[in-house]
């Protein structure tokens, strides 16, 4: 009884090992998973979504929607961004306005949780998905976000509406949304 | 029961007996702290969730979260303060809950409070030389007050244990205690080592290939996130949760989004919390297939570890098309989930389930028939329901230990009580439970998913919050089921936007914990494979 | 079917012919050590870099694929890195052990390697005691591996090569009790004679079931001897980081690892020449046109291909299983596979008897 439970336990043994080989051997026939990364630049859709780098869009007439409010700067856990504002008079209507000098963003701090733009009123900054961030000081890591010239644009546009920019809105807003 | 409890406390001042957050607050003096941990244990209330060491400006104290192992939804809070800030003096409740000596060195390592009869006084995280307590509020964080050491640590502090005792005269004095004799062979595994799942140190004693004892050490991923928390504004806070235990973010995060909406007693939109739902869960199989191939790798079938990450990778991409973020979903907010799910998402989960399941299959072909991998695996590392209550070992090691803890079924939150699964039970205790309750595991979450992906509610998936949320005054406490267990969040808020303070309860440290009172008498092989089936994170214990 | 005689003995006359006879016996002995160490190496960074690809398609990966096309220059590009590393010698350590411990490893391996019948005619040398003279020889790793152990000053080194010395003398037992089964069957330890008796037919086929299990118990342990996965606990990367050699750095390190991936191809060698009948071509008795077809294909292909083969078995095995215990190793061993080739071994000299 013992020699033959023996000799079983080894037949099972094998039998199991064998399995465990046939499952390797499958994998070693299957496509690979591996992406070429440098190779595959352009190839590969990354997640519109996907929070990589803080920028501040501009159109085509170099103005952005930044109110230099300041409202990023408090929201951020880290301290990444400082916006330094001017005051200016508006030559509309003769009041003084605040008006972005320059919009700071220190991407070495940066945690990518999108408070910020979630904080924003109007919709001036947002995350894109642009990860290629490696540099050879930190230095560079610095970013101004604002362009050199830009200026404020005249009518800050409401805060882009999700439906219409589903794929590109960036998330960290807590907002009502509709459904698709 | 209620009644009986409230009637043995009547030695208490009937202020001294109140409700917090729909639990049953006992204040008791701290003298007679284990006495009334003693009657706690008697009524039922064996298992310790949590013990949160508070400074309440004049006094110092703890708040421990007792629950009954029966039902672990069944917390009631015994709290105990002393008023001497110079050198605090509690007794231990150790001898009760033994978790206890464990957490007791966090309070002490954070407050400074020394407990009578722990037989182990180190600090838990920061090093021996540390100057002050942090977490007290008069805490001088200046960097002079602890400057850069140039020196190693030296081995004394690790190896030395103080002990507080209380002498005849009632004076409390503190004694040294060698932790090792002169002939042990101390192996140091870790800080940085290939199996140790991050930096954590185990110094073991060997006898040969037999592991005599082994003796945790914390802290060196020590981000001191409950002091940062204390600063930071409530929304800010959520992304410290997912940088806990990295790998059950979303759920670290839920739990924290389900305290502060507790407390400012918010609805949630129906289709958010079917969203965070499947989040949950899907994060729940990324981390089991990671803990499964983690620990295959630890018993050298490093060509499991691939498997597992190729198919988490599936998860994340998932995660990256509606979050943003892979690791670091940071999905949840207060009041809902961030932004609504990517118009691809259903049909990516829907292709996601029939493909793990036929990988399940080939996983339990290639690891869990193998006969070396169950050779090894079983009648190994014993751990007995009693010792995983009194360890408040939770979540799949607890429950392959027979212990059904599951927090989706003792407290359903968000939409488990609305779907069918089934809480996987083992009675073994053995390292196979705790491996094969993982994989079985994943394919409950499959299940809970695919009844969830269909029936999503239309509707917002964020309920609009105020610009600065600040919570009422008052405790907070709550806890989900995250992979490792029990994850629990206790907010202390003074009505400010920012918290007093907060603490987390991680599941990974009581698992190592237990790997003190179930590796000695093992192999090193053995313990190694025990961490991997503990599957513990390690920057969710050092916070 | 060509023979690397007739090249070795041109090289022979013509050396003869124009210096005496002492100079030409050194010249030849300085040639056939360049040969082997040269054909060490290169095996060495072929199997390295074939491990690498092979495991990766394993693991649903593609392995290297910078270095040149394919990756195939990832070897060279190793070794080449390997060479320019620092040699870092611990403090209180055992020096002159430390460093004699990669050079014993190595020279265990190398003169394994000398003795094997590559080709037909290419062997250098075919000593009468052959078959001993692989296991006595090979035998000599292990104490390379204790003395590196020993004199790393380590604590993981030391559990490392403990668990080798343990391991390495427990499975030599069963390879040479399996190779013991050809020896009795073939009646002799010259390797050259027991290719040639397999020109009819190898002795897998023609010894019959003993041959069969010996062939497996000797791939087992063989592969045990290697230090490679399921057996790799001297190295047992997650527990003892890298076990023996955990100290060692630059080339010496190179050395262990060289050796590593040449006792793998000598096991295979190994085993290819006692079972699988070394270079010669497989042959099915009566089929006289496939016969002849298959005599066409070179003598050292034959060889090699087996070994591949072989080989290719050790690294599925390799990267499918997970790592024994020490005492499931050992009880393997003791338990299981000695008794086997015990019984084996009785079986094998009923049938000769026969």
């Amino acid at each position: 009884m013992k020699v033959s439970n023996y000799i079983k336990n080894i037949c099972v043994g094998v039998w199991h090992l064998g399995q465990g080989m046939y499952v390797t051997m499958l994998n070693f026939c299957r496509p690979k998973v591996t992406r070429q990364y440098p190779e595959n630049r352009g190839e590969r859709e990354y997640g519109a979504r996907f929070r990589a780098l803080l920028t501040m869009p501009h159109d085509a007439e170099n103005r952005h929607r930044c109110i230099a409010c300041g409202l990023c700067m408090n929201s951020c856990p880290n301290g990444t961004i400082r916006v330094i504002g001017r005051t200016e008079t508006d030559p509309a209507t003769g009041k003084p306005k605040k008006v972005l000098d320059r919009h700071l963003y220190n991407l070495g701090s940066c945690i990518f949780c999108g408070l910020c733009v979630a904080a924003c009123p109007t919709g001036a900054i947002r995350f894109t998905n642009e990860f290629e961030h490696a540099v050879f000081t930190r230095e560079r890591l610095l970013l101004q976000l604002n362009r050199p010239g830009s200026s404020q644009a005249p009518a800050p546009a409401p805060k882009p509406a999700s439906p219409a920019r589903e794929g590109a809105q960036a998330p960290g807003t807590a907002t009502v949304t509709k459904t698709e | 029961m209620k009644e009986k409890m409230k009637n043995r406390f009547d030695w208490l001042a009937p202020e001294a007996v109140t409700e917090a957050d729909g639990r049953e607050v006992f204040t008791v003096p701290a003298e007679r702290l284990p006495e009334a941990a003693a009657f706690l244990k008697e009524s039922g209330y064996d298992f310790l969730v949590d013990m949160v060491g508070m400074d309440y400006g004049d006094r110092l104290g703890v708040v421990n979260y007792v629950a009954r192992s029966e039902n672990t939804a069944d917390v009631v809070v015994l709290r105990s303060a002393v008023a001497d800030r110079e050198r605090p003096v509690m007794p231990s409740v150790g001898g009760v809950w033994e978790v206890a000596r464990m957490y007791e060195r966090e309070v002490h390592d954070y407050f400074g409070i020394r407990f009578a009869g722990n037989d182990d006084m180190r600090r838990l995280f920061l090093r021996a030389s540390w100057n002050g307590y942090p977490l007290r509020k008069d805490y001088d964080a200046s960097p002079e007050a602890n400057p850069v050491p140039l020196e190693n640590e030296s081995l004394f502090d690790m190896d030395t244990v103080p002990v507080v005792e209380t002498g005849p005269d009632g004076a409390e004095h503190t004694v040294l205690r060698p932790l090792y004799r002169e002939e042990e062979y101390v192996i140091n595994f870790g800080p940085q080592h290939p199996a140790m799942h991050g930096v954590l140190h185990l110094r073991v004693a060997l006898d040969g290939e037999v592991v005599r004892s082994v003796d945790p050490h914390f802290g060196y991923i020590h981000r001191g996130v409950e002091k940062l928390c204390e600063g930071y504004t409530y929304p800010q806070i959520l992304h410290l949760t997912d940088r806990l235990d990295y790998l059950s973010g979303t759920m670290n995060r839920h739990a924290f989004c389900l305290c502060c909406e507790k407390a400012l007693q918010m609805d949630v939109p129906e289709r958010a919390v079917v969203i965070r739902t499947i989040f949950d869960e899907l994060t729940r199989i990324a981390s089991h297939l990671l803990g499964w191939g983690s620990m295959c790798m630890d018993m050298g079938a490093v060509t499991a570890f691939m498997y597992g990450l190729r198919d988490r990778e599936k998860i994340m991409d998932i995660f990256e098309e509606t979050a943003g973020g892979r690791l670091m979903a940071n999905y949840n907010v207060i009041g809902g989930v961030a932004c609504d799910l990517h118009p691809d998402f259903r049909k990516r989960v829907k292709e996601f389930i029939p493909y793990m399941r036929k990988m399940l299959r080939e996983h339990h072909m290639l690891y869990t028939a193998n006969p070396i991998a169950t050779g090894r695996m079983a009648g190994v590392g014993h751990l007995s329901r009693e010792r995983a209550v009194a360890l408040g070992v939770t979540g799949p090691s607890g429950r392959a230990s027979g212990w059904a803890n599951d927090q989706r079924k003792a407290e359903p939150y968000a939409a488990y009580g609305k779907v069918e699964f089934d809480q996987l039970l083992r009675t073994g205790g053995m390292t196979f439970d705790r491996y094969i309750i993982r994989l079985g595991e994943i394919e409950q979450s499959l299940r809970i998913i695919e009844q969830l992906i269909d029936n999503i509610p239309e509707g917002p998936c964020a309920e609009k919050v105020k610009g600065v949320i600040k919570l009422p005054e008052g405790d907070f406490f709550q806890r989900v089921e995250n992979a490792r267990g029990q994850f629990g969040v206790h907010i202390t808020s003074r009505g400010d936007k920012t918290p007093y303070r907060v603490k987390f309860r991680s599941p990974s440290m009581v698992l190592v914990g237990a790997l003190k009172d179930v590796a000695p008498g093992g192999k090193v092989a053995d313990l190694i494979m025990l961490g991997g089936s503990f599957d513990y994170v390690i920057p969710c214990i050092d916070r | 079917m060509w023979s690397f005689e007739r090249f070795t003995g041109w090289i022979d006359t013509s050396l003869h012919s124009c210096m005496g006879d002492g100079w030409a016996l050194l010249t030849e002995y300085v040639l056939i050590g360049v040969a082997v160490l040269v054909a060490y190496a290169l095996i060495a960074l072929f199997l390295i870099y074939a491990e690498r690809k092979i495991c990766g398609f394993f693991q649903c990966r593609l392995g290297p694929n910078r270095v040149g096309k394919w990756g195939i220059f990832q070897s060279v590009a190793d070794m080449v890195k390997i060479l320019l590393k620092e040699l870092v010698h611990i403090d209180r350590s055992d020096k002159v052990l430390f460093r004699m411990a990669s050079f014993f490893v190595i020279i265990g391996s190398v003169c394994t390697f000398g003795a094997l019948p590559f080709a037909r005619g290419l062997q250098a040398i075919d000593f009468n005691v052959g078959v001993f003279y692989l296991l006595a020889v090979s035998s000599l790793g292990v104490v390379g591996i204790l003395l590196a152990g020993w004199s790393s000053n380590s604590k993981y080194s030391m559990i490392g090569a403990m668990r080798s010395g343990a391991q390495l003398i427990s499975y030599e037992i069963s390879a040479g009790l399996s190779l013991m089964v050809i020896v009795v069957f073939s009646g002799t330890m010259q390797l050259s004679q027991i290719v040639a008796q397999q020109a009819d037919g190898w002795f897998i086929f023609k010894g019959h079931l003993p041959a069969c299990i010996a062939f497996l118990t000797y791939l087992i342990a063989g592969h045990a001897e290697t230090n490679r996965g399921p057996f790799d606990m001297p190295e047992a990367e997650s527990e003892l980081t890298a076990g023996y050699h955990t100290e060692y750095s630059g080339i010496q390190f190179g050395f262990f690892y060289l050796a590593e991936y040449l006792n793998m191809f000598i096991v295979a060698a190994i085993a290819t020449t006692m079972f699988l009948g070394g270079w010669q071509p497989l042959h099915v008795p009566g089929w006289d046109g496939f016969n002849h077809a298959m005599d066409c294909i070179p003598s050292f292909l034959w060889f090699f291909g087996k070994t591949c083969v072989c080989m290719f078995l050790a690294m599925w095995v390799r990267w499918s299983f997970p790592r024994l215990r020490i005492d499931q190793l050992l009880s393997l061993e003791w338990k299981i596979l000695m008794p086997v080739c015990l019984l084996n071994l009785i079986l094998m000299s009923v049938v000769v008897i026969l």
